[in-house]
């Protein structure tokens, strides 16, 4: 039975630690602010990006002067993996649920006899699937200095990946995140970005069949790909850092409240043991008058 | 006919502008262009330039842009600019920007260096303009 010395610590311990989990919380609520907020401002964009590209990829994707964006090296043998991850833990499942999806997929294109070559962009992504893959990886893009994606971000990793392509590193590119879906659900999504892929257009798309194209529809298309690719993956940083700070809240309002529990246990064993003295001293002082 | 028609300039980071408008001036692909309401439905992309909207109220407001594409129809016009900042306050970003293309005419050769170098002058020209 430990002494009421030791439980005083514990308490006092589990009382900073609820102090810290707290704080925590309330940093990442603000910042979940921040990103929804940021996400939220790049949907016009992207939305209106989508509806132009399917517009135009189903006028010109099907010929054969499509771009190779589109149509693909005719192959799928070496396959590119962009696994976007946190920088910093303490967020809950958030890094495991990405990684289970990543290790996944590598493992059913490894089996199919595919070359695999992984890019991490995150420290926590990349920690975890260096003890099975690690001979897999090809770069790995540093985001701790980062304090708010910008595009810029993006399209930096845009434009690597498609060097890369160009000079024939690989034929298909899918990219791993959470989608942010609510403060305690994310989900992780993976998504085959080159060739590019796009939602089947809808009914009012037709009226796009109408623009004219300046300079002309072939050109506004192998202008705007690689913009849609770079959209496409400041999309997902976004999500990815809403998800981010949603999943470390939650994890956090968890340890807030298990350590509440945790003190009043901790408390009602302290006061017991503190009872426990004294009816023992009290036993001692009145035996000892009894003997007299 | 209509007077006006809905002007949007979205960046991938936030929406610039959202307002009614008589006129926009963009630097299309080849050569600027002014598009007024009932316009025939184009897209084009752009050259790294100033978008010149005139509002509802015969207020003019500019932004300068550094490429991406235009959606104009009969009712609205949104210009996707892959970077746009009002007025002189984006002058500081675009020098970087410049800086950045400079850097990538450098290392490109061949046809990508030809766009790279267009890419370079436009930026100068529009820097100057802004000046």
């Amino acid at each position: 039975m430990p002494s009421l010395k030791d439980l005083k610590t514990r308490i006092d311990s589990v009382k900073s630690t609820r102090k810290i989990t707290k704080a925590m919380q309330m940093v990442a609520a603000a910042k979940l602010r921040r990103a929804q907020d940021a996400a939220e401002s790049a949907r016009p964009y992207a939305e209106r990006m989508g509806v132009v590209m399917s517009g135009l990829a189903a006028s010109v994707g099907s010929s054969d002067s499509a771009p190779r964006l589109i149509a693909g090296t005719g192959s799928d043998q070496v396959q590119m993996l962009v696994v976007m991850t946190s920088e910093r833990g303490l967020c809950g499942g958030f890094n495991s649920t990405i990684v289970r999806a990543a290790r996944l997929k590598i493992q059913e294109l490894l089996a199919a006899g595919k070359t695999v070559k992984i890019i991490t962009v995150g420290k926590k992504g990349r920690e975890q699937l260096k003890r099975d893959y690690a001979s897999h990886f090809v770069d790995h893009v540093d985001m701790s200095e980062v304090k708010k994606v910008g595009y810029g971000d993006a399209s930096g990793i845009a434009r690597d990946l498609m060097d890369r392509y160009e000079a024939g590193e690989f034929d298909v590119c899918t990219i791993f995140y959470n989608r942010f879906i609510s403060v305690i659900s994310q989900e992780p999504t993976v998504r085959q970005i080159i060739p590019a892929t796009f939602e089947a257009p809808e009914e009012g798309a037709e009226a796009g069949a109408l623009y004219d194209y300046e300079p002309s529809e072939e050109d506004v298309l192998a202008d705007l790909l690689p913009r849609g690719i770079s959209t496409q993956i400041f999309t997902a940083l976004l999500e990815n850092a809403a998800s981010e700070e949603g999943a470390r809240m939650s994890a956090m309002d968890n340890a807030t409240r298990n350590a509440g529990e945790m003190i009043d246990k901790l408390t009602i064993e302290f006061n017991r043991s503190r009872q426990a003295v004294i009816t023992n001293e009290l036993i001692e002082i009145i035996s000892g008058a009894e003997a007299l | 006919m209509a007077n006006t028609m809905q002007f949007d300039l979205v960046s991938p980071e936030k929406r610039l502008a959202s307002l009614e408008a008589t006129q926009v001036q963009i630097p299309a692909a080849e050569g600027d262009m002014t598009a007024m309401p009932d316009h025939a439905p184009v897209i084009t992309t752009l050259r790294p330039g100033m978008v010149k909207v005139t509002g509802a109220d015969g207020s003019e407001t500019s932004f300068a842009v550094t490429g991406g594409f235009a959606e104009i129809n009969a009712e609205a016009m949104s210009v996707l600019a892959e970077h746009a900042s009002e007025g002189a306050e984006g002058k500081v970003a675009l020098e970087g920007f410049l800086e950045d293309a400079r850097s990538r005419a450098a290392d490109a050769s061949g046809d990508a260096r030809d766009v790279a170098e267009k890419l370079v002058a436009d930026l100068e020209q529009l820097l100057e303009a802004m000046v």
